[in-house]
């Protein structure tokens, strides 16, 4: 009982850092229909700017902080700058965010050498909560948490506001939002850059235990896309549902039958492809 | 208000628009005719900027906005009540409004003082059902109710010339009566319309004018009465049966 929760738990913190990873991923795919190969650089490259940060100030917040704005602004200009020029021809996109890919990899190389590092625990998230036989660290509870709060200002941002419904437009009918008035290709700019800061935050905050190493980016973009694959396309709620099934398969795959773990990470999203193609809460 | 000259539209190799010209006076209510197939959609697309012609100039108000993207076409006061309705699904009625909706701050310049102004209270008093339905979603609503949420929508955005793109589409004949009253009370208020229609005996019962197209130009300029008796145009490139129907002239409805 004890292992059931421990790992559950262990879960529900995958859960958290995928979601902060594929939720971005996914409304970018919704509102530009891009696959982004580049968002696992994303998540990179937050934990190196981050990891900068807090070697010459010590401050984590800070840390966080400036990850986030670097990063979404990398995100930005890769969009109005390159990306939009294909309009909406999804393979140019995606071939150019393959080479994005494989550049910032290169250029975090270049800046930061090679060598593993992680980011240091926050002082008063040091230790473990007890309850029982439990013990589970506050750090990872933490990461729930924060994770949880951002899918909630999300889901307000998309469901309660007029950005949001301008955003939903977009993603139901591109070509009848714009001619309502709405700025597609602003918004996606927009978009793009929420979701490369969001990716980045998540990088900051798996920093203390995934750490960051040349690699992480490709190791974790499979991940994202099993996420997004199998929650829907473009979809926010899918983005939360696919992160806690991958979160817990991939825990407990690990766990129990540890030589089969890219099985029981792609089975299940093959087994939606084959019944539900548009993911659980997709659209055609 | 609205001036055409010599509009060439593809879809890929496809050349639709082969030359078209045509103009639409300000207040007036301008049927656009023709054949399922002749361009008139296309026409439409190439006004909104969805899809831009490849030659030719559409000029708008003294503003050629030929190659403007759409949501700059849309600010400068052109709507369109697209084919199909084309709700968005995912956003409620009053949302659907609600992004289409021009900011309270007017463009300098524009002719607007003598326009009314299509405030969301007073579209909701022309389409009162769409108020009682207003926290429903877009998929929830009947083909009925689309098309007037399509033309609530367009007409929030405070349109000089509002683009309808067969309106009448799939509509049981009481709703395409509603629609006939919902575009004579636009015209009167003062609103542009352009009428792009498949279903002439409709077109012809609230246009000021008449344009007829076949196979990508407009063959055929002229009032709606004197097109209703040209008997010729008619069963040939409106695909009117020939006379002996009743005359739509009559407004009873």
């Amino acid at each position: 009982m004890t292992y059931l929760i421990t790992q559950s738990l262990n879960g529900l913190f995958s859960a958290a850092l995928l979601f902060l990873i594929a939720s971005g991923l996914t409304l970018a795919f919704g509102v530009m229909k891009i696959v982004n190969i580049a968002h696992g650089s994303f998540y990179m490259l937050g934990v190196y700017v981050a990891y900068t940060v807090i070697l010459r100030t010590g401050s984590l917040l800070l840390g966080a902080g400036v990850a986030l704005v670097v990063v979404g602004a990398v995100g930005f200009l890769m969009q109005r700058v390159f990306l939009r020029r294909f309009g909406a021809d999804p393979l140019p996109q995606m071939m150019m965010t393959m080479g994005f890919a494989l550049l910032f990899r290169d250029l975090a190389l270049m800046i930061w050498g090679g060598d593993p590092f992680t980011l240091p625990y926050p002082g008063m998230l040091r230790g473990s909560m007890e309850a029982g036989e439990v013990v589970f660290p506050y750090y990872r509870l933490f990461v729930i948490a924060v994770a949880a709060l951002v899918g909630v200002a999300l889901w307000m941002v998309n469901e309660k506001t007029l950005i949001g419904a301008r955003l939903r437009a977009t993603v139901d009918d591109p070509e009848m939002a714009s001619a309502m008035g709405i700025n597609v290709a602003r918004l996606s700019g927009l978009v793009f850059a929420v979701g490369a800061g969001l990716a980045a935050f998540g990088g900051v905050m798996g920093g203390p235990i995934l750490g960051g190493y040349a690699g992480i980016d490709f190791d974790l973009l499979p991940l994202a896309f099993v996420v997004v694959i199998v929650g829907g396309m473009g979809s926010l709620k899918g983005a939360v549902v696919g992160s806690i099934v991958v979160g817990m398969i991939d825990n407990f795959g690990k766990a129990l039958v540890p030589e089969l773990s890219y099985f029981t990470l792609f089975a299940p999203m093959i087994l939606v492809l084959a019944l539900k193609p548009t993911g659980l809460y997709g659209r055609a | 208000m609205l001036t055409v000259t010599d509009l060439h539209t593809y879809y890929g190799e496809s050349h639709v628009l082969q030359g078209l010209s045509l103009t639409a006076a300000d207040g007036t209510v301008t049927a656009v005719l023709g054949r399922n197939g002749v361009g008139k959609t296309t026409l439409c697309r190439s006004l909104l900027g969805l899809t831009p012609a490849r030659a030719g100039r559409i000029v708008f108000h003294g503003t050629d906005i030929t190659r403007l993207p759409p949501y700059r076409i849309h600010e400068l006061g052109i709507s369109l009540v697209p084919q199909g309705r084309r709700i968005f699904p995912s956003l409620t009625v009053r949302e659907n409004l609600a992004i289409a909706a021009r900011a309270p701050k007017r463009p300098a310049g524009g002719a607007g003082a003598s326009r009314a102004v299509w405030d969301l209270q007073r579209v909701l008093s022309i389409f009162p059902r769409l108020a009682e339905r207003g926290g429903h979603r877009g998929n929830e609503l009947s083909g009925g109710e689309q098309q007037m949420l399509a033309i609530a929508r367009a007409l929030v955005a405070e349109p000089r010339l509002l683009v309808l793109d067969e309106p009448t589409e799939g509509l049981a004949p009481v709703l395409v009566a509603e629609v006939a009253g919902v575009i004579r009370r636009l015209r009167e208020e003062g609103t542009s319309i352009l009428l792009a229609e498949q279903n002439a005996a409709f077109a012809v019962k609230v246009a000021d004018y008449a344009h007829v197209m076949s196979k990508g130009r407009v063959v055929h300029s002229t009032d709606p009465v004197a097109l209703w008796n040209n008997e010729e145009v008619k069963t040939q490139l409106l695909g009117v049966p020939p006379s002996g129907a009743a005359s739509p002239l009559r407004r009873e409805l």
